[in-house]
Protein backbone atom coordinates (compact mmCIF):
# COMPACT_ATOMS: atom_id res chain seq x y z
CA UNK A 1 0.00 0.00 0.00
CA UNK A 2 1.07 3.86 -0.34
CA UNK A 3 1.99 5.62 2.46
CA UNK A 4 -0.09 7.14 4.61
CA UNK A 5 0.63 10.40 6.02
CA UNK A 6 -0.58 10.70 10.03
CA UNK A 7 0.76 14.09 11.25
CA UNK A 8 2.54 16.67 8.91
CA UNK A 9 5.62 14.98 7.75
CA UNK A 10 4.88 11.29 9.65
CA UNK A 11 3.80 8.44 7.44
CA UNK A 12 2.63 5.09 8.39
CA UNK A 13 4.57 2.59 5.64
CA UNK A 14 3.17 -0.56 6.68
CA UNK A 15 2.26 -3.63 4.68
CA UNK A 16 -0.41 -5.24 5.05
CA UNK A 17 -0.37 -8.75 5.04
CA UNK A 18 -3.83 -10.21 3.71
CA UNK A 19 -2.68 -14.07 3.99
CA UNK A 20 -1.47 -14.18 7.27
CA UNK A 21 -3.58 -16.87 9.18
CA UNK A 22 -1.03 -18.53 11.65
CA UNK A 23 0.66 -15.57 13.70
CA UNK A 24 4.39 -16.23 14.11
CA UNK A 25 3.71 -20.09 14.08
CA UNK A 26 1.34 -20.19 17.32
CA UNK A 27 -1.39 -17.91 17.25
CA UNK A 28 -4.50 -17.90 14.35
CA UNK A 29 -4.71 -14.78 12.71
CA UNK A 30 -8.70 -15.31 10.85
CA UNK A 31 -8.26 -11.66 9.81
CA UNK A 32 -4.66 -11.20 8.56
CA UNK A 33 -2.32 -8.72 10.27
CA UNK A 34 -0.41 -5.73 9.20
CA UNK A 35 3.30 -4.44 10.13
CA UNK A 36 3.64 -1.16 10.74
CA UNK A 37 6.51 0.75 10.36
CA UNK A 38 6.79 4.88 10.08
CA UNK A 39 9.21 7.57 8.40
CA UNK A 40 9.37 10.69 10.34
CA UNK A 41 10.91 13.72 7.82
CA UNK A 42 12.38 16.34 9.52
CA UNK A 43 15.69 17.54 9.74
CA UNK A 44 17.06 14.25 10.23
CA UNK A 45 15.04 11.18 8.64
CA UNK A 46 13.74 8.93 11.06
CA UNK A 47 12.88 5.32 10.31
CA UNK A 48 10.55 3.60 12.94
CA UNK A 49 10.67 0.11 12.54
CA UNK A 50 10.56 -2.27 9.97
CA UNK A 51 8.24 -5.18 8.36
CA UNK A 52 8.96 -8.43 8.28
CA UNK A 53 10.98 -10.08 5.53
CA UNK A 54 8.96 -11.35 3.58
CA UNK A 55 7.27 -7.90 3.11
CA UNK A 56 10.72 -6.34 2.24
CA UNK A 57 9.85 -5.77 -0.91
CA UNK A 58 6.32 -3.41 -0.67
CA UNK A 59 8.13 -2.12 2.20
CA UNK A 60 10.90 -0.75 0.00
CA UNK A 61 8.29 0.49 -2.72
CA UNK A 62 6.60 2.13 -0.15
CA UNK A 63 9.26 3.95 1.19
CA UNK A 64 10.31 5.18 -2.05
CA UNK A 65 7.34 7.11 -2.68
CA UNK A 66 8.68 9.29 0.30
CA UNK A 67 12.54 9.25 0.18
CA UNK A 68 15.69 7.02 -0.90
CA UNK A 69 16.95 4.67 1.45
CA UNK A 70 20.63 6.81 1.60
CA UNK A 71 18.78 9.62 2.58
CA UNK A 72 18.01 8.30 6.22
CA UNK A 73 19.59 9.15 9.11
CA UNK A 74 18.44 7.57 11.93
CA UNK A 75 16.54 4.01 12.92
CA UNK A 76 14.44 3.76 15.93
CA UNK A 77 13.92 -0.18 16.44
CA UNK A 78 11.79 -0.51 19.42
CA UNK A 79 11.66 -4.39 18.89
CA UNK A 80 14.09 -7.51 17.66
CA UNK A 81 11.59 -9.54 16.50
CA UNK A 82 11.94 -10.85 12.96
CA UNK A 83 7.90 -8.90 12.14
CA UNK A 84 9.40 -5.67 12.75
CA UNK A 85 13.44 -5.71 12.44
CA UNK A 86 13.21 -8.26 9.72
CA UNK A 87 14.39 -5.50 7.45
CA UNK A 88 16.93 -3.90 9.51
CA UNK A 89 19.89 -5.65 8.08
CA UNK A 90 19.31 -4.95 4.73
CA UNK A 91 17.81 -1.35 5.74
CA UNK A 92 21.26 -1.18 7.57
CA UNK A 93 23.18 -1.43 4.69
CA UNK A 94 20.82 0.63 2.25
CA UNK A 95 20.70 3.63 4.62
CA UNK A 96 24.35 3.33 6.33
CA UNK A 97 22.50 5.09 9.08
CA UNK A 98 24.22 7.65 11.27
CA UNK A 99 22.62 5.39 14.57
CA UNK A 100 20.12 3.03 15.20
CA UNK A 101 18.78 3.48 18.56
CA UNK A 102 17.58 0.50 21.03
CA UNK A 103 16.80 -0.39 24.42
CA UNK A 104 19.00 -1.40 27.43
CA UNK A 105 17.84 -4.92 26.89
CA UNK A 106 17.65 -4.53 22.50
CA UNK A 107 21.94 -3.57 23.15
CA UNK A 108 22.36 -6.55 24.85
CA UNK A 109 20.46 -8.91 22.12
CA UNK A 110 20.73 -7.64 18.82
CA UNK A 111 24.38 -9.12 18.06
CA UNK A 112 22.22 -12.82 18.48
CA UNK A 113 20.08 -11.75 15.81
CA UNK A 114 22.58 -9.82 13.59
CA UNK A 115 25.86 -9.12 12.24
CA UNK A 116 25.86 -5.94 14.42
CA UNK A 117 29.47 -5.25 15.37
CA UNK A 118 30.41 -2.59 13.39
CA UNK A 119 26.68 -1.07 13.31
CA UNK A 120 26.43 2.73 14.72
CA UNK A 121 24.34 1.28 17.44
CA UNK A 122 23.12 3.85 20.07
CA UNK A 123 21.80 2.21 23.46
CA UNK A 124 19.07 4.41 25.15
CA UNK A 125 18.31 4.78 28.92
CA UNK A 126 14.53 4.74 29.31
CA UNK A 127 13.73 8.24 29.03
CA UNK A 128 16.30 9.56 27.15
CA UNK A 129 15.84 11.84 24.41
CA UNK A 130 17.00 12.56 21.16
CA UNK A 131 16.18 16.35 18.76
CA UNK A 132 15.84 15.48 14.93
CA UNK A 133 14.70 19.05 14.07
CA UNK A 134 11.83 20.41 15.42
CA UNK A 135 11.09 17.46 16.93
CA UNK A 136 12.03 15.11 19.99
CA UNK A 137 11.91 11.48 20.06
CA UNK A 138 12.12 10.18 23.55
CA UNK A 139 12.22 6.51 24.21
CA UNK A 140 10.66 4.31 27.17
CA UNK A 141 12.10 1.19 28.09
CA UNK A 142 8.40 -0.96 28.16
CA UNK A 143 10.54 -4.70 28.85
CA UNK A 144 8.48 -7.93 28.57
CA UNK A 145 5.99 -6.11 26.76
CA UNK A 146 6.23 -8.55 25.31
CA UNK A 147 10.15 -9.16 24.99
CA UNK A 148 12.52 -7.77 26.92
CA UNK A 149 13.97 -5.42 24.39
CA UNK A 150 10.50 -3.80 23.51
CA UNK A 151 10.42 0.01 23.79
CA UNK A 152 7.96 2.93 23.13
CA UNK A 153 8.71 5.92 21.09
CA UNK A 154 6.86 9.47 21.59
CA UNK A 155 7.07 12.36 20.06
CA UNK A 156 6.11 15.22 22.49
CA UNK A 157 5.99 17.80 19.67
CA UNK A 158 3.28 15.31 17.73
CA UNK A 159 1.90 13.72 20.62
CA UNK A 160 2.63 10.53 19.00
CA UNK A 161 3.54 7.30 20.71
CA UNK A 162 4.81 4.75 18.78
CA UNK A 163 3.93 1.61 21.29
CA UNK A 164 5.37 -2.13 18.85
CA UNK A 165 3.36 -4.80 19.81
CA UNK A 166 1.38 -3.33 22.98
CA UNK A 167 -2.39 -2.31 21.58
CA UNK A 168 -1.83 -4.21 18.66
CA UNK A 169 -4.50 -6.43 16.77
CA UNK A 170 -3.84 -8.75 13.59
CA UNK A 171 -6.25 -7.52 11.44
CA UNK A 172 -5.66 -7.10 7.36
CA UNK A 173 -7.57 -3.55 6.43
CA UNK A 174 -7.77 -1.19 3.66
CA UNK A 175 -8.51 1.42 7.05
CA UNK A 176 -6.00 2.37 8.68
CA UNK A 177 -7.36 3.87 12.06
CA UNK A 178 -9.88 2.06 14.70
CA UNK A 179 -12.50 5.16 14.07
CA UNK A 180 -12.88 3.51 10.52
CA UNK A 181 -14.33 0.88 11.46
CA UNK A 182 -16.55 -0.81 14.12
CA UNK A 183 -14.63 -0.29 17.56
CA UNK A 184 -16.47 -4.00 18.88
CA UNK A 185 -15.20 -5.53 16.19
CA UNK A 186 -10.99 -3.99 17.25
CA UNK A 187 -11.66 -4.28 20.62
CA UNK A 188 -12.34 -8.22 20.07
CA UNK A 189 -9.19 -8.61 18.01
CA UNK A 190 -7.43 -6.89 20.55
CA UNK A 191 -8.36 -8.97 23.15
CA UNK A 192 -7.50 -11.92 20.90
CA UNK A 193 -4.31 -10.72 20.53
CA UNK A 194 -3.54 -9.71 24.24
CA UNK A 195 -4.53 -13.53 25.33
CA UNK A 196 -2.68 -14.87 23.14
CA UNK A 197 0.51 -13.03 23.15
CA UNK A 198 0.35 -10.33 26.57
CA UNK A 199 -1.48 -12.40 29.18
CA UNK A 200 1.71 -13.58 30.86
CA UNK A 201 3.16 -10.30 31.22
CA UNK A 202 -0.36 -8.77 32.57
CA UNK A 203 1.43 -8.11 35.84
CA UNK A 204 4.03 -5.98 34.17
CA UNK A 205 1.39 -4.41 31.40
CA UNK A 206 -0.12 -2.51 35.12
CA UNK A 207 2.93 -1.28 36.34
CA UNK A 208 3.76 0.04 33.03
CA UNK A 209 0.19 1.80 32.58
CA UNK A 210 0.77 3.04 36.04
CA UNK A 211 4.04 4.40 34.97
CA UNK A 212 2.78 5.83 32.11
CA UNK A 213 -0.62 7.72 33.88
CA UNK A 214 1.91 9.07 35.95
CA UNK A 215 3.70 10.52 33.35
CA UNK A 216 1.10 12.42 32.30
CA UNK A 217 1.98 12.22 28.26
CA UNK A 218 0.11 14.30 26.06
CA UNK A 219 -1.06 12.09 23.90
CA UNK A 220 -3.03 11.82 20.64
CA UNK A 221 -2.03 9.21 18.64
CA UNK A 222 -1.35 5.43 19.38
CA UNK A 223 0.35 3.89 16.84
CA UNK A 224 0.90 0.01 17.49
CA UNK A 225 3.05 -2.53 15.03
CA UNK A 226 -0.10 -4.68 14.12
CA UNK A 227 -3.06 -3.69 12.80
CA UNK A 228 -5.68 -0.40 12.99
CA UNK A 229 -4.05 2.79 15.13
CA UNK A 230 -5.71 5.05 17.75
CA UNK A 231 -6.36 8.56 17.16
CA UNK A 232 -8.05 11.12 19.09
CA UNK A 233 -10.78 9.84 22.24
CA UNK A 234 -9.47 6.05 21.01
CA UNK A 235 -6.28 6.46 22.45
CA UNK A 236 -8.26 6.39 26.18
CA UNK A 237 -9.93 3.20 24.53
CA UNK A 238 -7.24 1.65 24.23
CA UNK A 239 -5.50 2.33 27.31
CA UNK A 240 -8.97 1.22 29.49
CA UNK A 241 -8.59 -1.97 27.21
CA UNK A 242 -5.59 -2.80 28.44
CA UNK A 243 -5.93 -1.92 31.75
CA UNK A 244 -9.60 -4.17 32.11
CA UNK A 245 -7.24 -7.03 29.97
CA UNK A 246 -4.48 -6.89 32.75
CA UNK A 247 -6.88 -6.82 35.59
CA UNK A 248 -7.76 -10.48 33.53
CA UNK A 249 -11.51 -9.92 35.89
CA UNK A 250 -13.81 -12.86 35.16
CA UNK A 251 -17.28 -12.78 33.09
CA UNK A 252 -20.15 -14.91 33.91
CA UNK A 253 -18.44 -17.72 31.18
CA UNK A 254 -17.39 -21.08 31.20
CA UNK A 255 -14.79 -22.82 28.75
CA UNK A 256 -14.88 -26.46 28.36
CA UNK A 257 -12.29 -27.41 26.10
CA UNK A 258 -11.74 -31.65 25.37
CA UNK A 259 -10.74 -34.46 22.86
CA UNK A 260 -12.61 -37.38 21.91
CA UNK A 261 -12.15 -40.92 20.41
CA UNK A 262 -16.09 -42.53 20.55
CA UNK A 263 -17.77 -39.52 21.84
CA UNK A 264 -17.77 -40.48 25.59
CA UNK A 265 -15.99 -37.81 26.92
CA UNK A 266 -17.62 -35.47 24.14
CA UNK A 267 -20.78 -36.56 26.12
CA UNK A 268 -19.48 -35.41 29.80
CA UNK A 269 -18.58 -32.69 28.88
CA UNK A 270 -22.09 -31.58 27.45
CA UNK A 271 -23.68 -32.94 30.48
CA UNK A 272 -21.48 -30.51 32.35
CA UNK A 273 -22.40 -27.97 29.76
CA UNK A 274 -26.07 -28.66 30.23
CA UNK A 275 -25.28 -27.92 34.01
CA UNK A 276 -23.95 -25.40 33.83
CA UNK A 277 -26.58 -23.63 31.24
CA UNK A 278 -29.01 -24.62 33.34
CA UNK A 279 -28.16 -22.10 36.04
CA UNK A 280 -27.78 -19.50 33.33
CA UNK A 281 -23.70 -19.46 32.77
CA UNK A 282 -22.63 -18.55 28.98
CA UNK A 283 -20.59 -21.43 27.95
CA UNK A 284 -17.85 -21.96 25.17
CA UNK A 285 -17.77 -25.69 24.15
CA UNK A 286 -14.90 -26.40 21.97
CA UNK A 287 -13.54 -29.72 20.88
CA UNK A 288 -9.82 -29.46 20.16
CA UNK A 289 -9.99 -31.47 16.79
CA UNK A 290 -12.20 -28.10 15.42
CA UNK A 291 -10.30 -25.35 17.21
CA UNK A 292 -6.70 -23.87 17.17
CA UNK A 293 -5.40 -23.67 20.50
CA UNK A 294 -5.17 -20.25 19.85
CA UNK A 295 -8.92 -19.74 19.21
CA UNK A 296 -9.32 -21.87 22.86
CA UNK A 297 -6.90 -19.50 24.46
CA UNK A 298 -9.05 -16.55 23.31
CA UNK A 299 -12.17 -17.84 25.05
CA UNK A 300 -10.23 -18.87 27.88
CA UNK A 301 -8.95 -15.80 28.49
CA UNK A 302 -12.21 -14.07 30.23
CA UNK A 303 -14.05 -17.31 31.12
CA UNK A 304 -14.52 -17.77 34.72
CA UNK A 305 -14.09 -21.54 34.92
CA UNK A 306 -12.23 -24.21 32.13
CA UNK A 307 -13.72 -27.65 32.11
CA UNK A 308 -11.58 -30.07 30.53
CA UNK A 309 -12.00 -33.16 29.05
CA UNK A 310 -10.10 -36.08 27.42
CA UNK A 311 -10.27 -40.22 27.27
CA UNK A 312 -6.98 -41.95 28.31
CA UNK A 313 -4.76 -42.71 25.38
CA UNK A 314 -1.81 -44.82 26.06
CA UNK A 315 -1.96 -44.06 29.47
CA UNK A 316 -2.21 -40.69 28.90
CA UNK A 317 -4.17 -38.20 27.50
CA UNK A 318 -4.99 -37.47 23.60
CA UNK A 319 -2.38 -35.46 21.78
CA UNK A 320 -4.46 -32.78 21.08
CA UNK A 321 -5.27 -31.55 24.97
CA UNK A 322 -2.04 -31.81 25.59
CA UNK A 323 -1.06 -29.23 22.79
CA UNK A 324 -3.92 -27.23 23.97
CA UNK A 325 -3.27 -27.27 27.48
CA UNK A 326 0.34 -26.71 26.56
CA UNK A 327 -0.47 -23.26 24.96
CA UNK A 328 -2.83 -22.72 27.53
CA UNK A 329 -0.62 -23.04 30.37
CA UNK A 330 2.33 -21.41 29.07
CA UNK A 331 0.24 -18.39 28.52
CA UNK A 332 -0.79 -18.60 32.48
CA UNK A 333 -4.42 -17.02 32.71
CA UNK A 334 -5.32 -16.08 36.27
CA UNK A 335 -7.32 -16.87 38.79
CA UNK A 336 -9.36 -19.62 36.95
CA UNK A 337 -11.89 -22.54 38.53
CA UNK A 338 -10.56 -25.59 36.94
CA UNK A 339 -13.03 -29.32 36.51
CA UNK A 340 -11.50 -32.16 34.64
CA UNK A 341 -13.73 -35.19 33.28
CA UNK A 342 -13.13 -38.46 30.73
CA UNK A 343 -13.79 -41.92 29.59
CA UNK A 344 -11.72 -44.75 29.77
CA UNK A 345 -11.05 -48.61 28.84
CA UNK A 346 -8.56 -50.02 31.06
CA UNK A 347 -6.15 -48.04 32.97
CA UNK A 348 -7.95 -44.98 33.10
CA UNK A 349 -4.75 -42.34 34.42
CA UNK A 350 -7.04 -39.39 32.26
CA UNK A 351 -8.90 -37.69 34.70
CA UNK A 352 -5.70 -37.45 37.11
CA UNK A 353 -3.21 -36.26 34.42
CA UNK A 354 -6.33 -33.40 33.69
CA UNK A 355 -6.33 -32.93 37.15
CA UNK A 356 -2.42 -32.21 37.49
CA UNK A 357 -2.50 -29.68 34.33
CA UNK A 358 -5.74 -27.64 36.37
CA UNK A 359 -3.29 -27.83 39.24
CA UNK A 360 -0.21 -26.42 37.68
CA UNK A 361 -3.06 -24.02 36.20
CA UNK A 362 -3.30 -22.44 39.58
CA UNK A 363 -6.88 -23.23 39.04
CA UNK A 364 -9.30 -23.97 42.08
CA UNK A 365 -10.61 -27.05 41.90
CA UNK A 366 -14.07 -28.29 41.34
CA UNK A 367 -14.76 -31.82 42.95
CA UNK A 368 -15.74 -34.44 41.69
CA UNK A 369 -13.54 -35.88 38.85
CA UNK A 370 -15.58 -37.99 36.88
CA UNK A 371 -14.41 -40.74 35.24
CA UNK A 372 -16.27 -42.96 32.96
CA UNK A 373 -15.70 -46.74 31.81
CA UNK A 374 -16.03 -47.06 28.39
CA UNK A 375 -19.59 -45.55 28.41
CA UNK A 376 -20.80 -42.79 30.64
CA UNK A 377 -24.41 -44.36 32.08
CA UNK A 378 -27.44 -42.39 32.77
CA UNK A 379 -26.26 -41.82 36.37
CA UNK A 380 -22.55 -40.56 35.35
CA UNK A 381 -24.16 -37.86 33.01
CA UNK A 382 -26.15 -37.17 35.67
CA UNK A 383 -23.57 -36.68 37.86
CA UNK A 384 -21.55 -34.65 35.10
CA UNK A 385 -24.95 -32.41 34.88
CA UNK A 386 -24.52 -32.06 39.12
CA UNK A 387 -20.42 -30.80 38.39
CA UNK A 388 -22.11 -28.31 36.32
CA UNK A 389 -24.02 -26.89 38.57
CA UNK A 390 -21.63 -26.46 41.28
CA UNK A 391 -19.50 -24.96 38.98
CA UNK A 392 -21.85 -22.35 38.02
CA UNK A 393 -22.20 -21.39 41.85
CA UNK A 394 -18.62 -21.41 42.21
CA UNK A 395 -18.63 -18.94 39.35
CA UNK A 396 -21.33 -16.77 40.38
CA UNK A 397 -19.39 -17.00 44.07
CA UNK A 398 -16.69 -15.22 42.11
CA UNK A 399 -17.87 -12.92 39.71
CA UNK A 400 -19.95 -11.31 42.44
CA UNK A 401 -16.99 -10.48 44.60
CA UNK B 1 17.85 -21.43 47.13
CA UNK B 2 17.24 -20.39 43.52
CA UNK B 3 14.42 -17.70 42.83
CA UNK B 4 12.59 -17.84 39.68
CA UNK B 5 11.17 -14.75 37.73
CA UNK B 6 7.59 -15.40 37.02
CA UNK B 7 7.47 -12.93 34.16
CA UNK B 8 10.27 -14.07 31.94
CA UNK B 9 11.95 -17.03 33.85
CA UNK B 10 14.87 -16.09 34.79
CA UNK B 11 16.71 -17.94 37.86
CA UNK B 12 18.47 -15.96 40.28
CA UNK B 13 21.61 -18.24 41.98
CA UNK B 14 22.70 -17.04 44.81
CA UNK B 15 26.66 -18.39 44.08
CA UNK B 16 26.06 -16.38 41.09
CA UNK B 17 24.21 -13.03 42.10
CA UNK B 18 23.76 -10.45 39.66
CA UNK B 19 27.28 -8.58 39.26
CA UNK B 20 25.74 -6.44 36.40
CA UNK B 21 22.89 -5.13 39.18
CA UNK B 22 25.44 -4.36 41.76
CA UNK B 23 24.66 -8.39 43.41
CA UNK B 24 27.95 -9.83 44.43
CA UNK B 25 27.89 -13.77 44.31
CA UNK B 26 27.02 -15.40 47.53
CA UNK B 27 24.33 -12.84 48.00
CA UNK B 28 21.32 -14.57 49.23
CA UNK B 29 18.09 -13.36 47.87
CA UNK B 30 16.66 -12.42 51.00
CA UNK B 31 19.47 -10.21 51.17
CA UNK B 32 19.50 -8.59 47.98
CA UNK B 33 17.83 -4.81 48.06
CA UNK B 34 14.18 -4.03 47.47
CA UNK B 35 14.59 -1.73 44.47
CA UNK B 36 16.81 -4.47 42.77
CA UNK B 37 15.26 -5.49 39.39
CA UNK B 38 15.32 -8.63 37.49
CA UNK B 39 17.93 -8.08 34.95
CA UNK B 40 15.84 -9.55 31.76
CA UNK B 41 12.32 -8.55 32.73
CA UNK B 42 12.99 -5.76 35.42
CA UNK B 43 10.65 -7.38 37.33
CA UNK B 44 10.70 -6.00 41.02
CA UNK B 45 11.85 -8.57 43.74
CA UNK B 46 8.09 -9.54 45.00
CA UNK B 47 7.61 -11.39 41.67
CA UNK B 48 10.34 -13.66 42.16
CA UNK B 49 9.29 -17.53 43.62
CA UNK B 50 11.62 -20.13 45.20
CA UNK B 51 12.32 -22.41 42.47
CA UNK B 52 10.96 -26.14 43.13
C1 LIG C 1 5.12 -15.33 22.11
C2 LIG C 1 6.56 -15.69 22.33
C3 LIG C 1 6.96 -16.18 23.54
C4 LIG C 1 8.28 -16.51 23.78
N1 LIG C 1 8.64 -16.99 24.99
C5 LIG C 1 9.94 -17.22 25.27
C6 LIG C 1 10.34 -17.63 26.57
O1 LIG C 1 9.53 -17.78 27.48
N2 LIG C 1 11.65 -17.81 26.80
C7 LIG C 1 12.58 -17.67 25.82
O2 LIG C 1 13.76 -17.90 26.07
N3 LIG C 1 12.24 -17.27 24.57
C8 LIG C 1 10.93 -17.04 24.27
N4 LIG C 1 10.57 -16.63 23.01
C9 LIG C 1 11.60 -16.35 22.00
C10 LIG C 1 11.81 -17.50 20.99
O3 LIG C 1 12.19 -18.69 21.64
C11 LIG C 1 12.89 -17.05 20.01
O4 LIG C 1 12.38 -16.02 19.21
C12 LIG C 1 13.44 -18.16 19.14
O5 LIG C 1 14.62 -17.67 18.54
C13 LIG C 1 12.48 -18.59 18.03
O6 LIG C 1 13.02 -19.68 17.34
P1 LIG C 1 12.53 -20.10 15.86
O7 LIG C 1 13.18 -19.12 14.94
O8 LIG C 1 12.94 -21.51 15.69
O9 LIG C 1 11.05 -19.93 15.85
C14 LIG C 1 9.24 -16.34 22.76
C15 LIG C 1 8.82 -15.86 21.53
C16 LIG C 1 7.51 -15.53 21.30
C17 LIG C 1 7.11 -14.99 19.96
FE1 LIG D 1 6.79 -9.00 19.13
FE1 LIG E 1 4.97 -8.06 16.51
Amino acid sequence: MRPVEIKEGVHWIGVVDWNCRNFHGYARSANGTTYNAFYIEDEKKVLVDTVSKGSESQFLCSLAHLTKPEEIDYIVVNHLEPDHAGCLEKMVELCKPEKIFVSVMGGKNIATFFDSKDWPVHVVKPGEEVSIGKRTLRFYETRMLHWPDNMFTYCPEDKLLFTSDAFGQNIAASERWVDEMSKEMVADHMQQYYANIITPYSSKVIKTLETFAGLNLDVDMICPDHGLMFRGDDCAFALEKYMEFAKQEPKNKATLFYDTMWSSTERMISAVASGLVSEGISVKVMSVKANHHSDIMSEVFDSAAVVIGSPTHNNGILPGMADALTYVKGLRPQGKIGAAVGSFGWSGECVKILNEWLEKMGCDIIEPQIKAKNRPNHDTLKECFQLGVTIAAAIKAKTAK
Amino acid sequence: MKYVCTICGWVYDPAEGDPDGGIAPGTKFEDIPEDWECPVCGAGKDDFEPEE
